[in-house]
């Protein structure tokens, strides 16, 4: 449901701060938090088989990748068993399952397609989320092997390969950037008014008022007769 | 004997008896039913004997856990269908204009699941902690409850919150607009005290909060906001989580976007880098109109909304005395004010703000008022503790364009025509 509202012909108007501790580490008050060097003794420590089972996330830089190795001709196979009933043949997505390829030049327009080739800034997000979601209901269940040629076959699908036997492997994985890495940037909110902007304004602050809009024009909401109507995005 | 109790086994003497003290009533000629002059005498609520008033009601363990009204079965948390393609990976929504005050009740706190509600049972409960830290550790449930605890009141609402709005009004009830958030007092220990059991590296700067689900959901979390006040809970408004809250703990992390609320948390890794998990990369970053997207985007902005009227709550009079009620928070401390607009936003009055002002907390705000009962087109607008004012449409969409999704904040307005109806608009 990463579409956007295709809502008919909706028309659309387009218009830390630093604390200075110099005064009172006397006044402190009796806050619970334990002294910097004192253990409670709770717990215990997890043994190097424990950390291994549950340490299954992977980073950008390639920290957590298993052993192993794929290509995009086994992807195929193992993504038309494993995925296809719900992402598609070619990973473009069925109904309203997602599509994992496709959407190039998108991000821009009214309909943006946001997919691991037109969005996604890493590809280590790709191992990470489908080995520990997917496949949906059967989470946790894929050999490294399978990964590797999943991703893989999503990469050939994508563009961003054109090899189906280009071997992707714990070694080669790094080597492979996202077309769209470049296009993320941090936080910068606020970005509407503040109080530095000056109050918010009391009286005739437009002069006249308008509805442009009903939600009863597109009444999707339950109970509504027209459920198709649009598509909405929570995400 | 109960009344219930009289349902099952004097159905038919209790007939006979309502029969009799009705002819009963209608031969004392005091009170004749189908009167209007009667009627206009006295109310038959105040007129007749209610079965409440005179005969017994249940006994004290008739519902061990006790349950709302039977007259309250409206209020429930909604879905809409056609969101999601799957009711696993889905959300439904708080009924907030069925709800005062400021606290949620723990049944009605919206849900939303990426891999369905883990029943996690609790003694194969497990929290590990691992990665740069000096020792890696892992607790059971029993472990965590005997830490030092924390309570706290907290709001938590999901980024996508308003996100059907961005493109125009379109759900018709500020369950759907707004209703992915809810506000309870979590009880727990602060995320801090158990870093500090495992011991912090130096170059420990983000940690990895993940799930038990089928999701296996995972976010980084910066380490100065985890030292702050983020703390993993086991209760909310007093009792244990409920299953659908992350049974039997979570992550509590103030004021930020509630995906970072790792549910059935199990895990916390200890990094010197971000993870750039799925729901911090693919989801929950904010595409603008120049193609740019923002991530990391954690912080809830100030907002606020009128609950009633509201689409789902009409107003049941013409005119007269009327109250006006609603939310407002904000991520970044409390609410310093509200106001209310009654023409879509050309003039505004104070509203009051009653109940606890609490940091990253639901404030409920009222408006009472004279209504001549003409169509209004209501608004609220939050300013919140650290200067942010709740934005228009407008601002919001000409800082970021329509497909950002995510942290929709803007100023919503209802329609109240004459008849009391209210409908979902948007205004010049
Ligand atoms: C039964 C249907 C189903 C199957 C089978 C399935 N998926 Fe998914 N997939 C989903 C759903 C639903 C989501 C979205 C989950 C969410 O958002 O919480 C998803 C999300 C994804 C995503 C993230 C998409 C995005 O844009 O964020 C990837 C990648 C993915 N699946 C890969 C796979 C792979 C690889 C397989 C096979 C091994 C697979 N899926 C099998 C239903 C399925």
């Amino acid at each position: 449901m990463s579409k956007s509202l295709r809502a008919g012909q909706m028309m659309l108007a387009r218009t830390v701060a630093a604390v200075v501790l110099l005064i009172s580490l006397a006044a402190c008050s009796a806050a619970i938090a334990a002294e910097p060097d004192k253990r409670l003794g709770l717990g215990r420590p997890a043994t190097p088989e424990e950390i291994r089972a549950w340490d299954i996330d992977v980073r950008p830089d390639g920290m957590g990748l298993p052993e192993g190795k794929g290509n995009a001709a086994k992807g195929e196979t193992v993504f038309a068993a494993k995925c296809a009933i719900c992402h598609g043949d070619f990973a473009e997505g069925l109904d309203r399952w997602p599509s994992l390829a496709g959407g190039l030049d998108t991000l821009k327009t009214q309909d943006p397609v946001k997919t691991i080739g037109s969005y996604w800034p890493y590809l280590s997000t790709a191992y990470d989320y489908i080995y520990r979601a997917m496949p949906y209901g059967n989470a946790q269940s894929l050999k490294p092997n399978e990964v590797y040629s999943i991703i893989a076959y999503i990469l050939l699908m994508n563009d961003i390969i054109q090899d189906d036997q280009f071997e992707l492997s714990k070694t080669t994985f790094t080597s492979i950037r996202l077309p769209n890495e470049q296009n993320f940037i941090e936080d910068n909110r606020p970005d509407t008014p503040t109080l530095e902007d000056g109050d918010p304004c009391m009286k005739d602050c437009k002069p006249d008022v308008e509805v442009t809009m009903r939600a009863r024009v597109l009444d999707v909401t339950p109970q509504g007769e027209d459920k198709e109507a649009a598509k909405g995005a929570i995400e | 004997m109960s009344r219930r109790n009289k349902q099952s086994s004097e159905t038919d003497s209790a007939a006979t008896r309502r029969q009799f003290l009705k002819s009963s009533i209608a031969a004392s000629g005091a009170l004749v039913a189908g009167s209007s002059i009667a009627h206009a005498k006295a109310d038959p609520a105040i007129a007749y004997v209610q079965d409440w008033t005179r005969y017994l009601g249940d006994g004290v363990n008739a519902a061990p856990y006790g349950k709302p009204s039977e007259y309250e079965k409206q209020v429930v948390r909604r879905n809409v269908e056609w969101l999601t393609a799957s009711a696993e990976s889905s959300v439904n929504f708080t009924p907030l204009h069925e709800l005062d005050g400021i606290i949620t009740p723990n049944g009605l706190c919206f849900e939303r699941h990426h891999g369905g509600v883990a029943e996690v049972e609790p003694d194969l409960y497990r929290l590990m902690i691992n990665g740069l830290v000096e020792e890696p550790l892992v607790f059971t449930i029993d472990d965590l409850k005997r830490f030092p605890r924390k309570n706290q009141i907290n709001f938590l609402e999901c980024a996508a919150n308003s996100g059907m709005e961005w493109r125009g009004a379109q759900l018709n009830g500020c369950q759907y607009t707004h209703g992915m958030v809810h506000n309870v007092m979590y009880t727990g220990v602060p995320l801090k005290i158990l870093l500090d059991q495992a011991g912090l590296k130096t170059n420990a700067k983000w940690v990895m909060a993940e799930g038990g689900d089928a999701s296996g959901m995972n976010r980084s979390i910066p380490m100065f906001k985890a030292l702050d006040d983020c703390m993993i809970a086991f209760k909310m408004t007093g009792e244990a989580l409920r299953p659908e809250q992350g049974y039997p703990a979570r992550l509590v992390v103030p004021g930020w976007e509630g995906n970072m609320w790792v549910k059935w948390i199990r895990r916390l890794e200890v990094g010197d880098e971000p993870w750039h998990a799925r729901e911090e990369t693919s989801k929950y970053t904010d595409l603008l109109e120049n193609g740019k997207a923002r991530r990391f985007t954690w912080e809830m902005d100030c907002k606020s909304v009128i609950t009633n009227p509201s689409p789902q709550a009409p107003l049941k009079h013409k005119s007269g005395q009327t109250v006006i009620t609603g939310l407002a928070w904000s991520g970044r401390g409390t609410i310093k004010r509200v106001d209310v607009s009654l023409d879509g936003g050309r003039n505004w009055i104070p509203a009051r703000l009653d109940g606890p002002s609490l940091d990253k907390s639901l404030h409920r705000f009222y408006y009472d008022f004279d209504w001549n009962g003409e169509p209004l087109l209501l608004q609220s607008r939050a300013v919140d503790s650290t200067g942010q004012i709740q934005p228009t449409k407008t601002e919001l969409r000409n800082a970021r364009g329509y497909n950002s999704i995510y942290h929709n904040n803007a100023i919503q307005t209802w329609h109240l025509k004459k008849t009391g109806e209210v409908e979902n608009v948007e205004v010049s």
